[in-house]
């Protein structure tokens, strides 16, 4: 079965993994920028990362046939100090037009606050600027449905967004509807411990439906599995799913999304 | 889509082996010593939750331990989440 992993965070992965990938279909994947497991001390530890990300990484897919895509940001988590952040934000134009680059991601917030909000907003403008699209990360667990209403209302601010451009990430059973009926694609993370189950994740699109929805394991460093996407559509087959409702799911949808930025190809 | 009888064949010893570890869960708090927080009682409303006779059970349950304050603070008074509101 062939797939798109729409979300990973491969720099935190073995080698191994981009094998397993590999043997279970992934033709693509795309790698937002994050917080790496610790905060860097520097805008140089970014500058770094970015390099990682557009040099590296791309090569590293390669020796397994897949694609490697990016998207460049200061995660919310590390955004709180927004003159730190605004230090990194000045290294994306060197960054931004090389070729596997998507768009500005993962922003949103972390945990709530009006400096993440600031700098989410300055961002969001960056991709205005450069016409590209927006990978939006909310938080995790008690503070993940204030902040995507957060996220939502600042976004109804900009009246020049094309929110069929904008996905909001990590989408759950209470914030997937705001999401999807704001005109807004939505993520699904499949998540051993938080987040959504594969079973989870199918009864938000029996709920919500299949348009403007993907899914992905956004593995990285923490408790994670690099093939919860070919898992979950093993899930799927259980469920009585045909191959086509799940290539929509996990091939066709986000191709439609990922095709927006000029540099997505297949 | 299958049937209720096809996904209780599918799925009924799953769902029931999570049912006996959230027992079991509950009965080694009981057992352990000292005292718990506030996330017991998010905990007790998302279990009523599940007794409710509603379509939407696991928006509600997210509910519960969601964060439903307005306000918006400057900066993040801590980092990380514990899964329930808790300060
Ligand atoms: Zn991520």
């Amino acid at each position: 079965m062939r797939y798109i992993e729409p979300h990973a965070h491969m720099v935190s992965r073995t080698t191994d993994d981009y094998e397993k990938l590999a043997i279970a279909g992934c033709e693509a994947l795309c790698e937002p920028a994050f917080w790496a497991g610790f905060d860097r001390s520097s805008a140089d530890g970014f500058h770094d990362y970015f390099r990682q990300l557009t040099e590296y990484e791309p090569k590293r897919a390669a020796r397994f046939g897949i694609k490697h895509f990016c998207w460049l940001c200061i995660n919310p988590k590390e955004a709180d100090d927004p003159g730190f952040a605004r230090e990194v934000m000045a290294l994306i134009p060197d960054f931004i037009e090389r070729e596997n680059v998507l768009g500005i991601g993962e922003i949103g917030l972390n945990k709530n606050t009006r400096s993440e909000l600031k700098i989410f907003e300055e961002h969001v403008q960056i991709a205005l600027d450069y016409d590209l699209p927006v990978l939006i990360h909310t938080p995790h667990l008690e503070d993940k449905l204030k902040g995507t209403k957060l996220i939502i209302d600042s976004l109804a601010s900009f009246s020049k967004l094309d929110r069929s451009k904008v996905i909001i990430d990590h989408v759950e059973e209470h914030t997937a509807g705001m999401v999807l009926d704001a005109g807004f694609w939505a993520g699904m993370t499949l998540y051993p411990e938080s987040k959504c189950t594969p079973n989870r994740a199918i009864d938000i699109l029996e709920i919500h439906g299949t348009e403007r929805i993907w899914m992905n394991s956004a593995c990285d460093w923490g408790v994670s599995d690099p093939m919860a996407v070919p898992k979950c559509a093993l899930e799927m087959r259980r469920r009585k799913y045909t191959e086509s409702q799940i290539a929509k799911i996990v091939y066709d949808n986000p191709l439609e999304f990922l095709r927006q930025s000029p540099r997505f190809d297949l | 889509m299958l049937s209720k009888k096809e996904l209780l064949n599918l799925q009924f010893i799953d769902a029931r082996a999570r049912v006996i570890d959230l027992a079991a869960f509950l009965d080694r708090l009981e057992r352990h010593e000292g005292v718990g927080d506030i996330r017991l009682e998010y905990f007790a409303k998302a279990l009523q939750v599940l007794q409710e006779n509603r379509p939407d059970r696991a928006k509600a349950v997210l509910e519960v331990f969601s964060d439903m304050t307005p306000e918006i603070s400057e900066t993040a008074p801590f980092q990380g989440a514990t899964g329930a509101p808790v300060s």
